[in-house]
């Protein structure tokens, strides 16, 4: 801890700090926790989608304070947990008012780190419709930034098609603690072929997963909560990173495989380690990535070259070997490709055009691949994480530090387990019609889309 | 008898010179991290292994259950018995033909292999004087007569003896002995420094092919052997000083291997076992001998696995032609050497009972990806070091392949071991 830093951390400085507006940042709910006050329910229109995957989930639901103009304002009595709201039956502009009506009471009585789900169609329809669309998206981003306490908002565009069974691990995991870094997002979830079944304890019992640069920070993190979910961890880094990855494969009960990415053979050494232990491979999280930050004018090939092969290329080699369906030990069918982009790569960072380039790209490459592989049922996401605490950031000095930790929407950074727990949601079976998605885990960083 | 003992892999530390970055950690402490490492690569965490055979040649009094209390602080099922052994030098093989015995008579499924020495570690013991003056004073019946047994110490008493490099039988250090045979054999300096520059260049090229990507996991921050010296030459190390066998000695710090610290296991199981567990299988244990000649009688005291390989290769109707690979220990350079022309001498080999030579070694299937010369040395590592590596490389040319490991150990004994490819 510099100076600075424990200057800023001791009693005297904390009510300095407070008075300069830096307060303690909100607690965030994580893990397999539901919201502790009532899930409240509203639906404008007559789409019943949301009340049904509710149902499935087991979760009973209250009906909505509506504000209709009365006074004083009406208010729920006791904090409420979270408001889904259905609108999936919303078309006109006018109708945007009753949205209005039922989040202005839900926002004033709402607990800390509860939910706001908004529920939508994907924008189709007339010009009217697809204004109404788009206007949704933009309550969603400035809920996200008004909320306090560490609740979050979240725009779900759900398929005209999809029924419960599709949606119900995208709602549980908005619900539950697990996505309490993500906020002020919208992703979409489509139609697929599934049975309707409840959240499970353990979705991913038994399958083989593998996890890229698995030996410390948010890849340590993804392996424990794999495991945790019940996935059988391939846990990879390069041979000189061995001892911790050794670590990590012996806490998780999985293998650890030294291997660097970039190897030409990469993807079929994967291969092979998959292919001996007899069981299909699941799932590839390409979590391994480096940083060599210089601005654009001192960039030189090299380290252009480095960033782009290890975050961008070798992904992509890798997954085409494993894709292949002659490589024994490859993708089964049905299974789960997740690459790690970041805000940096989706809005731009001084000094990191070789970094965003590559994360950039890794958005590119799995919209680019979902379509294709849809056929076989893999699904292919990135996840695009802001600040999260590892040791690569606490490196960071500390005022900078302190910066980019408060400039997003819920005042502090994420923790690794927040990036993978988005990712458990990803791999989970039920999330078949989650494909092609960008989802970030940013607390919804200031900068960026 | 009948079930085939396959060699599944291993893993090692880095090896590096004593008082080197494992200054600080005991014999304990190495063998957990090698075979956490191997535990991990295997995916056996919490598994319980059939026993873990492993050994230390120096060690503790406090280290007398070792392998054992290593198993306790692994992620090993704490359910996996352990024993240790010691053999000198041969300890990491002869656990190894231990487990692999084992395995075969089908006592047990599955086991690991294990060898450890911290040379910066090595046991530290007070004087015998001290020892007698420090008992008699327990004994004492009064104040008095405990001052008086205690002002029997004498300053020479208080220096701490580090264990004995010597033959307790000769005197002589292993060094000493082995200068002895580089003379009585004829070996020269510069087939000595030959040998020891091609150790460090093939093991130097094993590290860049990552051969050693799935037999070596770093510790302490230690990715690669530390001793390893990818750019010596036969004209650097011809500049160096004699170390053994006077002033004319051919003997160098650079043809003799360094003390070291390390750790290395393997993993043994029945073909059966590995195969329904998923694991790969690199090689199956074929047979193994061991031999000991009469070093105080004046016999060379390194040279006991000639007889070992003989008597093994003549058991099996084997010649070394038969042996796509060959490992010899390189406890220095010329023990290699005069293993070799002993292994070409009619009248030595007769000497020792065989019926006649053993023959010659065609030098390209030497110790192909490095020995002890350039990976160091830990004394009961080394056997577990060897066996992993060459069934890696029988493994990568192909079913059938055959090789042979021959080690010299102190008191005049060699372990040698046939391993064949799956
Ligand atoms: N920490 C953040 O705030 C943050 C933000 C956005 C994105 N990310 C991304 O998340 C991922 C993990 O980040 P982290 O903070 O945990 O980083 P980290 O540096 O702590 O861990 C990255 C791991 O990847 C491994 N790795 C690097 N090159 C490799 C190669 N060629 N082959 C195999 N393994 C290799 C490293 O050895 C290391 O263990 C990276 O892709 C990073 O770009 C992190």
């Amino acid at each position: 801890m510099s100076a600075l830093e424990k200057a800023f951390t001791s009693k005297p400085g904390k009510a300095i700090a407070a008075k300069a507006g830096l307060k303690d940042p909100p607690r965030l709910r994580r893990g397999r926790t539901w919201p502790e006050g009532a899930i409240v329910l509203a639906e404008i229109g007559d789409g019943s989608l949301a009340r049904r995957t509710l149902t499935l989930l087991g979760r009973s639901v209250e009906s909505p304070v509506v504000d209709d103009g009365g006074e004083p304002t009406p208010g729920y009595g006791a904090r409420i947990g979270a408001l889904v709201v259905d609108v999936t039956g919303l078309t006109t502009i006018p109708q945007l008012e009753e949205l209005r009506a039922v989040l202005r009471p839900a926002v004033k009585g709402i607990e800390r780190a509860g939910r706001i789900v908004i529920v939508a169609h994907p924008s189709a329809g007339d010009w009217e419709q697809r204004s109404v669309a788009r206007a949704l998206d933009g309550i969603n981003r400035t809920i996200g930034k008004e909320l306090r306490g560490g609740a979050t908002t979240t725009l779900l565009h759900v398929a005209q098609e999809a029924t419960p069974g599709d949606l119900v691990s995208t709602l549980g995991f908005v619900l539950q603690g697990r996505s309490a870094f993500v906020d002020g997002q919208a992703w979409t979830v489509a139609a697929a072929e599934q049975p309707a079944e409840t959240l499970q304890e353990r979705p991913l019992e038994d399958r083989v997963v593998v996890v890229t640069g698995a030996a410390r920070g948010i890849g340590a993190a993804i392996a424990r909560t794999l495991a945790r979910d019940g996935a059988r961890i391939v846990a990879v880094d390069i041979p000189p990173a061995g001892e911790a990855l050794a670590q990590v494969a012996n806490e998780v009960g999985g293998t650890a495989l030294q291997l660097d990415i970039t190897a030409a053979d990469a993807g079929a050494a994967i291969a092979a380690h998959v292919a001996r232990s007899g069981r299909p491979l699941y799932a590839v999280v390409h979590n391994a990535g480096i940083t060599r930050d210089k601005m654009l004018a001192n960039t030189d090939a090299s380290r252009w070259a480095s960033v782009l092969d290890v975050n961008l290329a070798a992904q992509m080699r890798i997954n085409e070997v494993l894709l292949d369906p002659a490589t024994e030990g490859g993708l089964a069918d049905g299974g789960r490709l997740v690459g790690i982009a970041s805000t940096s790569g989706l809005a731009g960072n001084k000094g990191q055009t070789n970094y965003a380039a590559s994360k950039a790209g890794v958005a590119g490459l799995v919209e680019a691949m979902a379509p294709d592989l849809a056929e076989r049922s893999v699904t292919v996401n990135a996840v695009a994480p802001g600040f999260i605490e590892t040791e690569m950031t606490g490196r960071i000095p500390f005022v900078q530090r302190e910066i980019f930790r408060r400039s997003n929407s819920l005042s502090q950074g994420g923790r690794p387990e927040d990036v993978a727990e988005t990712i458990g949601y990803l791999l989970d079976p039920r999330s078949q019609g989650v494909t092609g998605q960008v989802i970030r885990v940013c607390g919804q960083n200031l900068v960026g889309a | 008898m009948s079930h085939n003992a396959v060699v599944i892999g291993g893993n090692r530390i880095p090896f590096a010179k004593a008082g080197g970055p494992y200054a600080e950690a005991s014999n304990h402490d190495l063998l957990t991290a090698a075979l956490d490492g191997l535990v991990a690569r295997f995916g056996l965490a919490g598994t319980r292994v059939g026993e873990v055979a492993g050994g230390a040649v120096l060690k503790h009094p406090k280290d007398f259950n070792l392998t054992r209390e290593v198993v306790l602080s692994s992620a090993l099922s704490p359910a996996t018995p352990a024993c240790d052994l010691q053999q000198a030098c041969g300890t990491g093989l002869e656990t190894t033909i231990y487990i692999a015995n084992k395995i075969a008579l089908g006592q047990i499924d599955v086991g690991i292999s294990a060898g450890v020495d911290s040379a910066s570690d090595a046991p530290i013991t007070v004087s015998d004087g001290l020892k007698r003056a420090l008992l008699r004073a327990n004994r004492a019946r009064s104040a008095a007569e405990r001052a008086k047994a205690l002002a029997g110490i004498r300053p020479r008493h208080l220096a701490p003896q580090a264990p004995g490099v010597a033959e307790p039988r000769t005197g002589l250090s292993m060094g000493e002995h082995q200068a002895l045979t580089t003379e009585r054999w004829g070996i020269g300096r510069t087939e000595q420094d030959e040998l020891a520059a091609a150790s460090h260049h093939h093991l130097a090229a094993a590290w860049d092919d990552g051969f050693f990507d799935d037999l070596v996991t770093p510790y302490l921050g230690v990715a690669k052997d530390a001793i390893l010296r990818p750019d010596t030459s036969v004209e650097k190390l011809a500049k160096l000083k004699p170390a053994f066998g006077g002033p004319q000695g051919t003997m160098t710090a650079g043809n003799s291997t360094a003390l070291s610290d390390g750790a290395a296991t393997a993993l043994l199981a029945s073909e059966e076992w590995a195969r329904e567990n998923g694991m790969p299988v690199l090689a199956r244990f074929v047979d193994a001998e061991v031999a000991a000649v009469d070093h105080p009688g004046g016999d060379d005291l390194l040279l006991g696995p000639v007889a070992a390989t003989g008597r093994l290769l003549a058991r099996q109707g084997l010649t070394p032609n038969d042996f796509a690979l060959i490992e010899i220990h390189e406890a220095f350079a010329s023990t290699v050497l005069a293993t070799l022309k002993a292994w070409e001498d009619e009248d030595y080999c007769r000497g020792l009972g065989l019926d006649g030579a053993i023959g010659t070694l065609d030098r390209a299937r030497l110790n192909v990806a490095g020995s002890s010369l350039a990976a160091g040395h830990p004394f009961a590592a080394t056997g577990a070091r060897i066996f992993p590596t060459l069934a890696k490389l029988l493994h990568e040319r192909g079913p059938g392949s055959k090789g042979l490991i021959s080690m010299c150990a102190a008191g005049g004994q060699g372990v040698v071991a046939i391993l064949e490819a799956v």
